[in-house]
């Protein structure tokens, strides 16, 4: 049996345009909408999977008053319990952040914390392994299958020169990359038990020393030059001309 | 003095993106103090790879040897570099933005208590140290201070070309074999699987590539496709609609969340070029889309277009190279 916590960020949906927001310090979320990284996804998945056995399943998140959405939601796909600490999470630097989530991990007990291997906003590729370091625990990063058995965490993922495997004992962090687990849908039923979960919420144990942040800003829209070769399959020979112009043809 | 970490491929030579990695180092140390730089490896280098790096203006080799790094730990290549870092009193570290590198930093971040900054595209100044790197998987961009007396980054894959030093530098070779704890040692990789024919490694290497996304319809949609690559000794890649609802397997996803590709030549087809996906597809020399929307964003970002159904395009292209073949 395994105590699982899974950290997720609530982020914008960057998957149509980003905005930034006025004071250029965040990304916009008012139009587009807002979800948690693909990355996240898996690492609730897998989360879920490796608690089967009986343990609990903690998601966590630091952000504003709308992450409970992001609870919420992990919690309609199987996750058993929820902390939330209220603060603004574009305030918190990776060491704030990870000071945090080792606080929620030590109060909760966990054996196994899981993240994602990079937060889809910020990007800053760390807090999993800050986190390791605060608690004294062992990190495996950037893996796609986590199973755990006998107090041994397997995970596995693709390294330069195949697919590598790791085995550690436990307590230990797993940071995750989407791509080995398919994340399940939340059922009605998932979304009515979700609805009633008392979610626990903190406060942050100190004040944030913040991200190194200077400002966002968005790159410049390059110029299109586009050259259309036709419409439809009439347009078929201008292709093949290209890939022999560009010497992908000969054979 | 700069000390940059140089990942090297199963041939045993630096990788393109390490390299790029040293070009930048050097960017840095022409804008101020005309710092030495110096690179870590892990296992002995031969020579060629010394003489490599000596070519990009690299002033010592490092070479971390001994038993803690015949397989990887990334805890324990953090506990080598810092230990060349304290030797050297290097006061910038930095990788490539390869998943080890970013690994690897950000352990040696955490153990010396200092900042990182991921993926670096440029840096703005030097006194202040302020980097530009990326952000939201590309989309956008921020600019960070890094005040430590450790800085600590990586740099964006394809952010500057590999070029070799118009002076080289004296690539001593320095064989290091510092005592790693037992701790750094537990999160090991135990065993690596040979990758299947034709995984991933095969789209990132491919010189050309064959895009297919929501467009292709269903995951009977692949045929001409799947023809069109056979055609061109290409790899196919696919944006993550297609692996999400299962037509493909994940690991021939392009993008963020996927494989980046840089082939001379790609071939999006019924792909929106979302960032995300251009995220993984963006260095391509050339970019061909096939789309029936002509404002794609793929559409508008491609150098050749064809606006068309792919269905009957794919066929077409594919009629038309085995007629000119004979
Ligand atoms: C954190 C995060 C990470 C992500 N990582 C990735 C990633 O790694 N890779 C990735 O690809 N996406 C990624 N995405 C998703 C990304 O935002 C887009 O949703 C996705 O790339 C869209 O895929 P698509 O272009 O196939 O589909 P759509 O956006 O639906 O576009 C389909 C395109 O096909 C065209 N089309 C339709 N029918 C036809 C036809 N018959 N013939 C020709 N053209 C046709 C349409 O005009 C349209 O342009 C990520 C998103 C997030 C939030
Ligand atoms: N505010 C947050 N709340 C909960 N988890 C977070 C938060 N920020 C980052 N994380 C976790 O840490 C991972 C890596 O983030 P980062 O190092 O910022 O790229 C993310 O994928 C999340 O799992």
């Amino acid at each position: 049996m395994v105590d699982v916590l899974v950290c997720v960020k609530r982020v914008v949906d960057s998957s149509s345009e980003v905005v930034l927001t006025d004071d250029a310090q965040a990304v916009d979320g008012r139009y587009a909408g807002f979800t948690m990284s693909a990355h996240e996804e898996c690492a609730v998945e897998l989360a879920v999977r490796a608690a089967a056995d009986a343990g609990t399943t903690r998601v966590v998140t630091l952000g504003d008053e709308d992450a409970v959405e992001q609870l919420r939601h992990a919690l309609a796909v199987g996750c058993s319990e929820a902390t939330h600490v209220v603060a603004d999470s574009s305030a918190f630097g990776p060491a704030d952040v990870a000071r945090e989530m080792a606080a929620v991990a030590r109060d909760h007990d966990s054996q196994l914390v899981l993240l994602g291997n990079d937060a889809a906003d910020s990007g800053d590729f760390q807090v999993g392994i800050r986190l390791a370091y605060a608690l004294g625990w062992p990190v495996i990063n950037g893996v796609s299958t986590v199973t755990v058995a006998d107090g041994t965490v397997t995970a596995s993922g693709t390294g330069p020169e195949g697919h590598e495997t790791y085995e550690v004992p436990l307590p230990a962090v797993v940071t995750v990359l989407e791509g080995g687990v398919e994340p399940r849908y939340p059922t009605v039923t998932g979304r009515m038990k979700a609805k009633k979960v008392q979610i626990e919420e903190r406060e942050p144990t100190t004040a944030p020393t913040g991200p190194s942040r200077v400002r966002l800003l968005l790159p410049p829209p390059a110029p299109s030059d586009v050259q259309i070769l036709g419409n439809g399959p009439e347009a078929a020979p201008a292709v093949v001309d290209v890939l022999e112009q560009l010497g992908v043809l000969a054979r | 003095m700069i000390l940059v970490l140089v990942e090297t491929s199963l041939e045993g030579e630096a990788v393109e993106v390490s390299r790029e990695a040293v070009t930048f180092a050097r960017a840095l140390s022409a804008a101020g103090g005309d710092r030495p730089i110096d690179a870590v490896t892990v296992g002995e280098p031969s020579a060629d790879l010394v003489a490599t790096l000596a070519s990009y203006g690299v002033r010592r080799v490092h070479a971390l040897t001994g038993d803690a790094f015949t397989s990887y730990a990334g805890a324990a290549w953090a506990s080598g570099l810092i230990s060349v870092q304290e030797q050297t009193g290097a006061d910038l570290v930095m990788a490539a933005g390869t998943p080890r590198g970013n690994e690897v930093m950000a352990h040696v971040a955490a153990r010396t208590d200092v900042a990182m900054a991921a993926n670096v595209l440029a840096f703005e100044g030097l006194d202040p140290f302020v980097v530009t790197r990326q952000v939201v998987g590309g989309a956008a961009l921020e600019e960070m201070r890094l005040g430590d007396r450790v800085a600590v980054l990586t740099v964006a894959g394809h952010a500057v070309e590999p070029r070799r030093a118009e002076t080289p530098g004296a690539g001593e070779l320095v064989v290091e074999t510092p005592s790693i704890a037992e701790a750094d040692l537990v999160a090991r990789v135990v065993s690596t699987d040979e990758p299947e024919p034709d995984l991933s490694g095969a789209l990132t290497s491919s010189r050309v590539v064959v895009g297919a996304g929501r467009g292709a319809g269903s995951a009977d949609g692949f045929t001409d496709l799947l023809e069109l690559t056979d055609l061109l000794g290409a790899s196919l890649g696919v944006s993550r609609v297609v692996t999400s609802l299962g037509w493909r397997p994940h690991h021939e996803q392009v993008g963020q969340t996927g494989s980046r590709i840089s082939p001379d030549l790609y071939i999006p087809c019924g792909i929106s070029g979302a960032i995300q996906h251009w995220a993984g597809c963006a260095s391509s020399k050339t970019i061909l889309a096939v789309n029936t929307d002509v404002d794609a964003p793929m559409v508008t970002k491609a150098t050749y277009a064809v606006i068309g159904d792919l269905h009957e395009v794919v066929p077409a292209i594919n009629a038309e190279i085995r007629r000119r073949r004979g």
